[in-house]
Order: C-alpha cells, then sequence, then structure tokens
C-alpha cells in the first residue's frame, strides 16, 4: 500500500533522536494515536539541525523524516509554511486515509518554532 | 536483506491447500463437471462425490450426514445460524445472548437484528478472554430468549471457550446453542453426539484447515428450528439454495478427514514449537501475552509489545519475510484497537501494539529461530524511535 520512498523513508528514517540542548521542542498527536517530539537547533532566523522521534504508523514515521529534511537549512518562516500536502508530495503520495497521519509532523514544527521564539521572548505566531 | 526466507505465521488467516486435498478437486474442475442435480450419468459422479464429502464432515463432527449444509464458508455459517434461528422464533422471543468477542461474522448479524428490534445480551469476558457460564444464565430470559451464540475458541487471542458447560445451560432452557468453530477443526476433537451433544449448529471454515477457500459447512443438529438463508433451488435438501461448489465440497471433505486423523498428536507437535516461540519472545523487555497461558488454541499466540505500533511492527516483520498479523491498524475505514482486546481489558495503547503470530504446518523448528533471531531487533530499532520509551 506504500509506495518505495515512503518505505525508504519508514525504514531508514532520516535524523532520528534527540537534540539535548534544542532551541525550540515541539511535539503532537492525532486521533490515530500517532505521536511526534520534534527538536530544533536554530541559528541566525535559520533551522540549522532537526531530529524527531515518533510512535505510530509507517506513514507518521515516513511523514516525520521528510518533514525534517525539508526544513533542515530553512528560515524560520518556510518551515512554517510547510503543509501536510508538501510533506506527502515529497513521499510521492501516502494512501488514501493516510495524509491525516502526516499532521503530527507540521503541528510539531509550529510548536517547536513557537517554543523557540517564547524562549526568545518573541511574539508567538498564529496557525 | 538478501534473504529470501518466507516464514509464514498467520495460519488464523488462512492455511495453504494441502496438495492431497488439491488433488481430489481437480477432476470435479475437468471432466466431472455435472451438476449433482442432474440425472445423467456424469452429473452423477458429482452427486456421489457430494454425499461422500458430507459423509467425511458428518464423522470428523461426531455428527450424522443429514445434519451437515454445505455453504460458501465461515461467514454465511454464522450469519445463518444467527439470522435463520432469530426469525424461525420471533414471535415467542426477540434476544439473543453472545460473547463480546465473537467475529464479526456474529457480531455484526446481531447488530443487524438490533435495528431489526431484536435486544441482545454482548457477554463479558474476563481478562483472559473467558466466558463465565455464570455470566449466562444471569442473562437467560426464557422463553423469551431465541438463541445463545458462543465461539468455540477466539481467532485473535486463541482462547478455549467451555461449550460443554455453556450447551448444557442453553439445553436445560430449551435454548438453540450455536458455536463458532472455525478456529478449532483439527486442533481440538469434536464429538456432537457424546461430549458437544448439547451444541445444535456450528460453523466451520475449509481454508482454515488447509482446504480450499469459499467453502464452509454449518452443522444442524435434527429438530432444530432455523429459517433458510438463501432462498431459490431446492439443493441442500431444500435448506440452502444454489448450485453446489462440488469441487470445493470435496476439497473440504479431504481436508477435514486429513486435518482430523491425528489431532492429539498433531497439535503436540505444532504446541511445541508454539511454546519455544513464546519463551523466547517473553524474554524481550516489555512484552506480555494476550489471551489464557493454557485454554488456548495450539498454534496462537498473542503479544502485546509496549511503546510499539503495529503497523510499523508488521511492515518491518514483513520486510524480513515473516507474515503475522496485528490487532489494529490505522488505516480509512479501520475500526481500531481490536474489539477482542479491548474487551478484556487490554488499554488501546496496548491493543495497538500487539501482534498475532498463529502456528501450522507451514512451520518448521528453524521458523522459530529466526523469527526469535530477528524481531527483538525490531522490537528495540521501533522502541528507539518512540518518544515515551526511556531505556
Amino acid at each position: 500500500m506504500y509506495n518505495e520512498k515512503v518505505m525508504d523513508h519508514f525504514t531508514n528514517p532520516r535524523n532520528v533522536g534527540e537534540i539535548e540542548d534544542a532551541d525550540g521542542v515541539g511535539e503532537a498527536g492525532n486521533p490515530h494515536g500517532d505521536f511526534m517530539k520534534l527538536f530544533l537547533k536554530i541559528r541566525e532566523n535559520h533551522i540549522e539541525d532537526a531530529r524527531f522521534k515518533t510512535f505510530g504508523c509507517a506513514a507518521a514515521i515516513a511523514s516525520s523524516s521528510m518533514a525534517t529534511e525539508l526544513i533542515k537549512g530553512r528560515t524560520l518562516e518556510e518551515a512554517w509554511g510547510l503543509k501536510n500536502e508538501h510533506v506527502s508530495e515529497a513521499l510521492g503520495g501516502l494512501p488514501p486515509g493516510k495524509l491525516e497521519c502526516s499532521v503530527v509532523a507540521r503541528e510539531s514544527i509550529h510548536r517547536a518554532i513557537n517554543d523557540y521564539r517564547k524562549k526568545q521572548g518573541l511574539e508567538l505566531w498564529e496557525e | 536483506m538478501g534473504d529470501s526466507r518466507l516464514v509464514y505465521l498467520d495460519h488464523a488467516a488462512t492455511t495453504f491447500t494441502n496438495p492431497e486435498v488439491v488433488e481430489a478437486m481437480l477432476p470435479f474442475l475437468k471432466e466431472r463437471f455435472g451438476n449433482p442435480s442432474s440425472l445423467y450419468a456424469p452429473a452423477r459422479a458429482a452427486r456421489i462425490a457430494l454425499e461422500n464429502a458430507r459423509e467425511q464432515v458428518a464423522k470428523a463432527l461426531g455428527a450424522g450426514p443429514e445434519e451437515i449444509y454445505f455453504t460458501s464458508g465461515g461467514t454465511e455459517s454464522d450469519n445463518w445460524a444467527v439470522l435463520g434461528t432469530a426469525y424461525a422464533g420471533r414471535k415467542q422471543s426477540r434476544h439473543i445472548i453472545t460473547s463480546s468477542i465473537e467475529h464479526h461474522a456474529v457480531l455484526h448479524p446481531c447488530k443487524y437484528l438490533e435495528k431489526q428490534g431484536f435486544e441482545v445480551t454482548y457477554l463479558p469476558v474476563d481478562r483472559e478472554g473467558v466466558v463465565y457460564p455464570e455470566e449466562v444464565e444471569a442473562a437467560l430470559r426464557p422463553p423469551g430468549t431465541s438463541l445463545i451464540s458462543v465461539m468455540y475458541a477466539n481467532n485473535e487471542i486463541g482462547t478455549i471457550e467451555p461449550i460443554p458447560e455453556l450447551g448444557k445451560i442453553a439445553r436445560e432452557h430449551g435454548i438453540p446453542f450455536h458455536t463458532d468453530a472455525v478456529q478449532v477443526i483439527g486442533k481440538i476433537p469434536l464429538d456432537l453426539k457424546r461430549k458437544h451433544a448439547d451444541v445444535d449448529m456450528l460453523s466451520l471454515s475449509s481454508h482454515k484447515f488447509y482446504g480450499p477457500k469459499g467453502i464452509g459447512a454449518l452443522y444442524i443438529r435434527e429438530g432444530t428450528k432455523l429459517d433458510n438463508y438463501m432462498h431459490g433451488g431446492g439443493q441442500e435438501r431444500g435448506r440452502r439454495a444454489g448450485t453446489e461448489n462440488v469441487a470445493g465440497i470435496v476439497g473440504l471433505g479431504k481436508a477435514i478427514e486429513l486435518a482430523t486423523r491425528d489431532i492429539e498428536k498433531h497439535s503436540a507437535k505444532i504446541q511445541k514449537m508454539r511454546d519455544r516461540l513464546l519463551a523466547g519472545i517473553l524474554e524481550i523487555p516489555l512484552t506480555s501475552l494476550n489471551g489464557h497461558p493454557e485454554k488456548r488454541l495450539p498454534g496462537n499466540l498473542n503479544f502485546s509489545f509496549e511503546f510499539i505500533e503495529g503497523e510499523a511492527l508488521l511492515l518491518l516483520l514483513d520486510q524480513a519475510g515473516v507474515c503475522c498479523s496485528a490487532g489494529s491498524a490505522c488505516s480509512s475505514g479501520s475500526p481500531g484497537p481490536s474489539h477482542v482486546l479491548l474487551a478484556t481489558g487490554l488499554a488501546p495503547e496496548a491493543a495497538r501494539g500487539s501482534l498475532r503470530l498463529t502456528l501450522g504446518d507451514a512451520n518448521r523448528e528453524e521458523d522459530v529461530d529466526y523469527v526469535l533471531e530477528v524481531l527483538p531487533g525490531i522490537i528495540k530499532k521501533l522502541r528507539a524511535m518512540s518518544p515515551f520509551y526511556r531505556p
């Protein structure tokens, strides 16, 4: 049911792990019970490094992996603008009903960015 | 990788077809194609084969051939028993007793009957999945109860129910008793004349015991009142319409004969492999067995692994060449965690991380070694990815 790219990101996920001195941390779950925790290293408004841990199905894990790949090196504004569809497209498409599993990635990114902004004393961005 | 090994551990889902069974079926897909209802010579061969298969099924169950009705499989047999009995008695009674861990082939007809104004009692089970006879007694409303239907053994967790005891209660109160024995044929000896003399209807399905798919049977004890389910021609003594699946029926007959030849010896062999796999898997930390430790089908294992998601686990096992199934899948249209595991009181998270391995004739001792070699690493890998897990 999954294409090769999804299976690759599920079997060999990129950027798994934690960042001890992360500048921003965000977590998110979905109604299926998938759960993602994202750690960001931020320098000069750019995402220098991103690491994640995810509990969930193959779609959730592959989406987490692809999302971290997509935001690395990007500005915070660019990362904020990442949509579920971008992650799904980059993965070559998710099976019907599995798009929902990828929302944990976008939500974790938003929360991690706002966690960073809060720590910096900056105004939080609105969804 | 690079290993083309395939380990089949999903015998509760379906089994391979025994080559002897295929051989027995082939003439009825070729030259002996006649319709058993026709009168000319080629059709008589089909008629004789049909009645021979009926004898084989009857003998395996300790029943009379006149009590065996061929159906399209377990689902049809269950539907027929539940709906047929409910409709036949609907003037006097509109209440059904079943268990909360039945197969959907029983549960969904019950849900359908609820919409028709019937009441259904779904009996609870204990943590190990056992139905208690006292619960059945407490739920009875004679003469208002139309049917008691409790499965012989559960397809997910393998728990064996106290069928002779439950049947006795049903008989004492004059209520028809049905059991879904789809998982049981060739694993537990059945005797509908003695030990199971209180079972009025019993469902079975050929592809669970090395026979072909699309064929099954419903045993109906003489004198049991139930309406027909398939309406049409006069086949199966006017009780189940439709030209008979002759090749399938011949396959079913041969398969049940082979599967019930030496049940004790066969089950002991499977159970020995199963127990070694069980002991090995329980060495994985944060792992527990679902179902009953002893009252359990010989080939069944069902585990919960903490911090593990079922689909991810299945896919990684599949990549390693291991075929098995999970208690849940997060996909569109899927109802979520298994109703069976939830009924045993398992938390939804634990139900989501469940794995069912069912052993059978496709397995050798090396398969056990192989699973014990690959499974711990897969569990470790997934846990290392989980934000909840702290080693």
